[in-house]
């Protein structure tokens, strides 16, 4: 006999992934609208942030119930407490998506600063962390998080690769700072979703094996 | 061997860390118990912390109210059980104990049903007293009253004393049997479903009361109620067929249990 609370938490886990793939597009979008001077897909991707923050709100809400109405214990508990904090993380990931498509609404009236060619590593970087801490999630999968802790340090190393170079080209021509400016901003959204996927990814390992490894030194993770 | 952990984790620390650092009151070891042939405790060793609330846990049929009436002797009154092993309290084997007696009064318990006495509350108290003590009036009067109020009951009958106990509301009279275990000065306190009859205020006064009496006491509960073991206990213990799955601080077996049986229980998932 399946209970009516494994449905309950069956249905919160459902809503969170469909959360993560609006916000997971959201990001992919953005950052394609900066590649490609595309105005549609940057416009759709603020369109698209109202879905988001409703979900945001009716996972909260789902959460609330939970706990109020079911004292969960345990996993069930962890599950709950880290779907609940992993919403939040989705939500900021989505704002970020849309920091992103207003950087490119802006970079597209000017002439492209260089080829790109680390940002969009970045992004797949970044978009891999995202899309694996979820799937972590789906697959109850520590190992797969721990690989993501170790990933945000690439992109953190990549950002400070592109600022380098951003940096150079605005101190060898000033009509460049505007763009190259935005692309600064781009990097650091991309840094910040980095840096969300990595919190999604330590909450399933508390989620799975009960460890809270936040503020760790890799090694002890 | 279960034992309480030593080092706790931070998590922990809202849930018993200092309580960790007391001293052992009762320790079993190797413990079994019977009923005729059947083996309702097997193998099992534990240490219960002094001055601190103990919970048993479990499905119907456990074994956590055999093991609870194992620590006063309970099953003295019944032809057929025994128990093998040994139950170390103060550094005496209390299943060898001569004076049963006195092992009563230093381990005082109170049952799911609520049992005053048909006399009144006063009485309720004295009797108790005077089976171990002769007391002169003034000085009997003052006993019950320190027992009443540290059960949390002075103040709600002080005008009544001469009524039946029986005339109190359901909470009360749990209390009150509390006052009356409590007014012979026991070391040890055992709760076996002390809130099962009762309504939800009512459980909370106890529940509060349980923080106040750990001060001064030892005590042990057991609880269907997975929730009020979770609030009122510093540690908790997991039994299951007569073995003892897990013995944990209490923060730490509700959030993070080491067995999966554990886990199953606390999570409804069998029991």
């Amino acid at each position: 006999m399946e209970r009516h609370f494994e449905h309950d938490l069956e249905e919160l886990k459902e809503r969170l992934l469909w959360m993560a793939g609006l916000a997971e597009r959201s990001v992919h979008q953005a950052v394609q609208a900066v590649f490609q001077k595309d105005e549609a897909l940057a416009t759709r991707v603020l369109e698209e942030e109202k879905a988001i923050n409703e979900m945001q709100i009716e996972i909260d809400d789902r959460v609330m119930q939970l706990v109020a109405l079911q004292q969960p214990m345990a996993v069930d508990l962890r599950f709950i407490l880290s779907a609940s904090r992993i919403n939040n993380d989705l939500e900021r990931i989505g704002d970020q998506a849309v920091n992103i498509a207003q950087s490119a609404l802006r970079i597209l009236r000017h002439p492209q600063v260089k080829p790109y060619v680390d940002l969009p590593r970045m992004s797949e970087l970044a978009e891999g962390m995202v899309r694996d801490s979820l799937n972590a999630l789906v697959h109850r999968d520590a190992e797969l998080a721990k690989s993501v802790l170790v990933r945000d340090d690439e992109v953190d190393h990549l950002r400070d690769q592109i600022f380098r170079e951003l940096l150079t080209y605005m101190m060898e021509n000033s009509a460049v700072v505007f763009p190259a400016f935005e692309l600064v901003l781009v990097t650091k959204n991309l840094e910040r979703i980095g840096d969300h996927a990595t919190n999604i990814a330590e909450d399933v390992i508390y989620m799975v094996a009960g460890r809270d490894v936040r503020h760790l030194a890799a090694d002890r993770r | 061997m279960a034992t309480v952990p030593i080092s706790i984790k931070p998590g922990d620390i809202a849930q018993g860390s200092s309580a960790a650092q007391l001293p052992v009151k009762i320790a079993a070891h190797d413990l079994n118990f019977y009923y005729g042939k059947f083996r309702a405790i097997k193998n099992v060793n534990v240490e219960i912390r002094q001055n601190s609330v103990t919970a048993f846990i479990g499905p119907s049929g456990c074994g956590k109210s055999t093991l609870l009436r194992i620590f006063n002797r309970m099953y003295d009154l019944y032809p057929g059980q025994r128990a093998e092993g040994e139950v170390i309290l103060d550094g005496e084997n209390i299943l060898t104990s001569k004076n049963i007696g006195q092992l009563r009064a230093k381990v005082g318990m109170v049952f799911q049903k609520l049992t005053p006495f048909p006399m009144s509350i006063y009485e309720n108290i004295a009797f108790g007293i005077r089976l171990y003590e002769k007391l002169r009036r003034p000085e009997m009067s003052e006993r019950v009253q320190l027992a009443l109020t540290r059960a949390g009951l002075w103040d709600e009958v002080k005008d009544k004393l001469h009524q039946s106990g029986l005339g109190l509301s359901g909470g009360q009279q749990q209390r009150l049997c509390i006052a009356r275990a409590l007014a012979v000065n026991p070391e040890v306190l055992l709760l076996d479903e002390p809130c099962s009859a009762l309504d939800p205020i009512s459980t909370a006064k106890i529940e509060e009361l349980l923080f106040e009496l750990k001060k001064t006491w030892t005590i042990v509960i057991v609880t269907h109620n997975m929730q009020q073991a979770a609030r009122v206990s510093d540690f908790t213990a997991f039994l299951l067929d007569g073995h003892l799955i897990e013995y944990q601080a209490t923060g730490t077996l509700f959030t993070t249990p080491s067995d999966p049986r554990t886990e199953a229980y606390i999570t409804g998932r069998f029991g």
